[in-house]
């Protein structure tokens, strides 16, 4: 069953406004916090969208994975290293930032004309709709089973990752015998080791 | 064009909006100062590459709905790499004390 025809062009034409505007102001607003959470309604809007192609389950991941984990991670890490710092002028700012978009217009431009010359093969073949869940599943233990393993594989190494790259590397007792730890080292963890100099 | 006054959406319209959020995110990877940003801006562009795969999946594919899997594949790649990514910005700000991207030339020549 899909949803009558106009109801789902308004609502793509709603939620394509949504992800456009938020992406830019994502990039453009100078407070961060306010980008974070524009991320997130960005997200539910992508999540929006793979509701109107049919694609309930990966809608449902889109809203846990990335509303749920990465938006939150990433409030976290503001949260942890949020300085108000005076950012340095740097010089050739506003030239680097005209290059850049004249780079992404013209990567725009190329997208735009790939996508509207190429002979798309539409109307494909009848789109599978509400069983989309269980073809997906048939899918992850049949013909994807290496990728979808390897994929655990992966997740493990990166919280692995996270942890040693996070983590103080001295702790205050030795976690083997409960000694206390070398003074010095302490010290030498807890101060930044290549601070430079502020700019004068 | 002709899909579009009977209203139902063509394929082009999810492609389009698939460039205008890749796009945002490469300008605000280059341009961002915050290292916070530039993993948002990352964040952007790999929703931009799922909204192109789950629309090539259901217009295209049709029955083997292929583009779900990898949107899948995909969504558990960014969680992975969102999660290194911030361990590493924890790591660097507390051995530099900012956020800065001008200021981590460590390894400029």
């Amino acid at each position: 069953m899909t949803i009558a025809a106009s109801t789902q062009l308004i609502c793509f034409l709603v939620l394509a406004a949504v992800v456009a505007i938020g992406g830019l102001g994502v990039v453009l607003l100078s407070n961060i916090v306010y980008s974070a959470f524009l991320l997130g309604g960005v997200f539910m809007a992508v999540a929006g969208l793979y509701l109107l192609l049919n694609a309930s389950f990966v809608a449902a991941a889109q809203v846990l994975v990335y509303v749920g984990a990465v938006n939150v991670l990433i409030l976290f890490a503001i949260m942890l290293v949020n300085k108000r710092e005076d950012l340095a002028p740097i010089p050739g700012l506003q030239t680097r930032r005209l290059l850049s978009g004249g780079v992404c217009a013209g990567l725009f431009a190329l997208l735009v004309r790939v996508a509207l010359t190429t002979p798309w093969a539409v109307p494909g073949p009848q789109a599978v709709g509400e069983g989309s869940t269980v073809r997906i599943g048939e899918h992850l233990f049949t013909d994807y089973l290496l990728p979808f393993e390897l994929a655990s594989v992966l997740l493990l190494m990166a919280m692995i990752g996270a942890i040693v790259l996070a983590r103080r590397d001295v702790q205050a007792t030795d976690l083997g015998t409960g000694q206390a730890a070398d003074q010095g080292l302490i010290e030498k963890s807890r101060t930044p080791l290549l601070v430079d100099q502020p700019p004068s | 064009m002709s899909e579009l006054l009977n209203g139902s959406v063509p394929l082009e319209a999810y492609l389009l909006l698939a460039a205008v959020l890749f796009c945002t995110g490469v300008w605000g990877l280059i341009n961002s100062r915050n290292a916070v940003r530039v993993l948002m801006s990352i964040e952007l562009m790999l929703n931009a590459v799922n909204i192109n795969l789950m629309a090539f999946s259901s217009y295209v594919d049709g029955d083997l709905i292929r583009g779900q899997v990898f949107a899948v594949f995909v969504i558990t790649v960014a969680a992975a790499e969102a999660a290194v990514g911030l361990a590493i910005l924890l790591s660097l700000y507390r051995n530099r004390v900012t956020v800065d991207m001008e200021r981590f030339n460590l390894l400029r020549w």
